[in-house]
């Protein structure tokens, strides 16, 4: 009967995961035989910048940000948009130029709600 | 039992090559003493000079200064402590993964160097924490952090796996926390760790 084909990818399999277990292993033994862990606060803190944490990472974000949100929408993502539009523009179907002039027109949309609010302004 | 040194010599030159796990291991860790990336004042100049070309730490292992204080086994405390950075220095010290070793580099690192009398500078690191190695110098030339690191690494290839004298983080019994302290109304609280700053001894005639 001849070897599987894989046979030697299986063997080479199992001594890559050997070579990156073995270390692993191999120094949590060590760990467990000579240099005990001594946890603390202060070395288990989250933040490693030297200064304590204030409050909580699960904090409420101001929500007047879905402002930049939009704006950001606007004028970066329907430019990525735009691109691949315009270097096909002559081989596309009708069907096609609707469907992006109603994805602009509701960006366009967003810019003029946007501007008649007066976020466009920065003072 | 090791084996000893004329013999192991002897066994050298023949082409035998004798260790000891504890010769193994301290030779690991004194050959990848990786630096915190840390710098304090006008002496973190002088550590990234000796990270440089020119005077090449890296040919002792310890060209890679980590961000981190978790992966840092070696924090050189570069310069003037003010009170207002030590409980910094102090967390980041205890953040540190054992085993763990400090080099106070400088006038300013081991005793407050010519801002001594200031009121807000702390008057040596070593009232918080264990300073493994001082250099002297304002600041010290490249050449003495390097010659700080040689004296360290032999310090470490002294230390012993088991039994009375074996470094603190093989230690069970051995403090892990160095208290950090706190800024109070006039100074720092505590003013020192008297755990790693004992009281001199008053010796009366």
């Amino acid at each position: 009967m001849a070897p599987n084909p894989y046979f030697s990818l299986a063997l080479l399999f199992a001594a890559a995961l050997g070579f990156g277990l073995a270390p692993l292993g191999l120094a949590w033994l060590w760990g467990k035989a000579f240099s005990p862990a001594k946890p603390n606060a202060v070395k288990n803190a989250i933040y490693e910048c030297g200064l304590e944490s204030a409050g909580d990472a699960w904090m409420q974000f101001r929500s007047a940000y879905y402002l930049y949100a939009i704006i950001f929408l606007i004028f970066d993502v329907e430019a990525v948009f735009l691109l691949p539009f315009a270097v096909a523009f002559t081989g596309l179907g009708a069907g096609a130029c609707g469907a992006m002039a109603v994805f602009v027109l509701l960006l366009v949309e967003g810019l003029a709600w946007a501007w008649a609010k007066g976020v466009l302004t920065w003072a | 039992m090791a084996v000893e040194e004329g013999l192991k010599i002897e066994l050298g030159k023949q082409g035998v090559f004798v260790t000891t796990i504890q010769e193994i291991y301290n030779w690991g860790r004194r050959s990848s003493i990786w630096p915190m990336q840390f710098g304090l004042a006008c002496c973190a100049i002088e550590m990234i000079a000796t990270t440089m070309a020119r005077y090449d730490l890296a040919r002792f292992g310890a060209e890679v200064f980590r961000p981190s204080p978790r992966q840092a086994d070696l924090m050189i405390i570069s310069g003037t402590v003010t009170k207002k950075m030590a409980p910094q220095v102090v967390r980041l010290y205890n953040q540190m993964a054992e085993p763990r070793y400090v080099i106070a580099m400088g006038a300013c690192a081991i005793s407050g160097g010519p801002f001594k009398q200031g009121y807000n500078v702390l008057k040596g690191i070593d009232r918080y924490i264990p300073v493994d190695v001082h250099i002297p110098g304002c600041p010290p030339r490249p050449e003495a952090l390097i010659q700080a690191f040689m004296t360290l690494q032999k310090k470490i290839d002294g230390q012993h796996l088991t039994g009375e004298g074996r470094p603190r983080f093989l230690d069970a019994e051995a403090q892990g926390e160095f208290a950090v302290p706190e800024f109070g109304e006039h100074d720092l609280e505590p003013a020192s760790n008297r755990g790693v700053w004992p009281l001199p001894a008053v010796i009366r005639g």
